[in-house]
């Protein structure tokens, strides 16, 4: 059956743009929560930490993202013979996804500190891990914000491949629209509109943070 | 005891031999200076013995314990060993009372108030308590220079490590930075410098060592290695100084 498309479907279409702000959002947990590990670990002073942080990178990153929401969404019923929702394989993978792209911002960010600040505190009797909390990490952060809110944009438009494994959010809610109105332009350019609401603002933020971050102290 | 003591220490970087079987030993209330080129093993030597970087041969020892022994808690050592940069290495991102109160809060637990006292005392010692909550960027280098030795004796440290600290400053700098050091030095610690400040070197260490090729070349009372030097590679060296 064709309908017209209104502003009823807007609407829905609205209503679908927050599950995408909710799979970025808990995505951006997850891939944070893996990405501090990650980045951690590349910078510790043990060798097989650093490599295993390095193979976690280069595997993920290798890996094209809808590989891995076929992987987690199809391959572990048949592998672990346990049935996950789309909203569980969808948040699996992207934080996978996530953590290995942030983990390697994060450890650019912390590389950038020199190599002096953390013999000071060495020097001070810190261990590795207060060095990191008290000296590294809170002058990292001002040169992370930036990248990371860049990446967290990416991370936005990304989640729209969720919608292959049925995830409905604004992607596939477009789909969904577009298959009983039969206006594929008019559906997709409010889609695409809705995007560019979402990332616009934050890419004019994270703009306005590298220029204010860089004189900052 | 001495405190300090090098035995036949080798270290490399690469196939580049930057200290070549050094012996010394450091007494307590030594000040020791010392000399010598660019890349003649000077600071490399005195990173060695905090353990800052790894030794290739040989033994490295404070006040009895072994710094070159991987059993050896390098953090509880450093925690008795202060050392001060060239490059100051003042933390930025905080005010020179948490500079200074850092690891003494972090490392040793002290509570909020005391290490506040700590660090005022510190300061007071370096000429500058009045520049306690000031930031890193708000300070001339002489001053980060003293806060940075502020924060290293804030930790009562049993040895000094002094690398070149006057070598990124002006002229007008360098002199306050040495009246702290020369006021450090009576007050009974033991140090060791790293510097190009010859006449600081003679009239405030208790010895001094020229250091040429990653070997002590020269080493005896300030005074007496200044006035008769008894190799040509110091007379060439003090001839290019102190002209």
């Amino acid at each position: 059956m064709i309908r017209e498309f209104s502003i009823i479907d807007v609407y829905y279409l609205l209503l679908a743009a927050r599950w995408t702000l909710a799979l970025t959002g808990l995505a951006f947990l997850g891939g944070g929560l893996v990405g501090l590990l990650i980045a951690v670990l590349r910078v510790s002073p043990t060798a097989p930490l650093r490599a295993l942080g390095a193979g976690y990178i280069n595997v993920v990153q290798g890996i094209p993202l809808l590989a891995w929401l076929f992987v987690f969404f199809f391959g572990l019923p048949i592998l672990a013979g346990v049935r996950v929702s789309p909203w569980i394989a969808a948040m699996v993978a992207f934080s996978i996804y996530a953590g290995a792209f942030l983990g390697d911002i994060w450890r650019g960010c912390l590389q950038a500190i020199p190599r002096q600040q953390w013999e000071a505190g060495a020097s001070l009797g810190l261990s590795f891990a207060a060095q990191l909390r008290y000296v590294i990490v809170p002058q990292a952060v001002r040169v992370a914000i930036p990248p990371t809110v860049g990446f967290l944009v990416q991370l936005i438009k990304n989640t729209s491949l969720a919608a292959v494994i049925g995830f409905v959010e604004l992607t596939r809610e477009g789909q969904l629209t577009n298959s009983t109105t039969y206006r594929p332009f008019t559906v997709y350019i409010v889609v695409a509109a809705i995007y560019f609401a979402m990332c616009f603002p934050l890419t004019r933020w994270s703009r306005r943070l590298e220029g204010t971050l860089r004189v900052a102290r | 005891m001495s405190l300090v003591e090098l035995h036949d220490v080798v270290k490399r970087f690469g196939d580049n031999t930057v200290l070549d079987r050094v012996s010394l030993a450091v007494e307590p209330g030594d000040i020791v200076a010392i000399i010598g080129r660019s890349g003649s093993g000077k600071s490399t030597m005195l990173r060695c013995i905090n353990g800052l970087e790894p030794i290739q041969h040989g033994r490295i020892v404070f006040d009895g314990e072994t710094v070159n022994d991987p059993a050896t808690n390098l953090r509880k050592l450093r925690q008795r060993v202060g050392i001060v940069f060239q490059s100051y290495n003042l933390f930025p991102h905080l005010s020179v009372e948490k500079n200074i109160t850092l690891a003494p809060r972090v490392v040793k637990g002290m509570e909020h108030d005391a290490a506040r006292e700590l660090a005022a005392h510190a300061l007071a010692r370096v000429g500058l308590a009045d520049k306690i909550d000031a930031y890193p960027d708000q300070l001339s280098g002489g001053q980060q220079q003293r806060v940075a030795i502020a924060r290293s004796l804030a930790m009562q440290p049993q040895l000094m490590l002094f690398d070149e600290i006057t070598s990124a400053l002006d002229p007008e700098l360098t002199g306050e930075v040495l009246k702290v050091l020369e006021q450090v030095a009576k007050e009974g610690m033991t140090m060791m410098l790293v510097t190009h400040e010859i006449g600081f070197a003679r009239r405030v260490a208790t010895r001094l060592i020229f250091m040429h090729r990653g070997r002590i070349w020269e080493e005896g009372s300030a005074g007496d290695v200044l006035a008769k030097p008894r190799t040509p590679e110091l007379a060439t060296f003090l001839d290019a100084v102190l002209h």
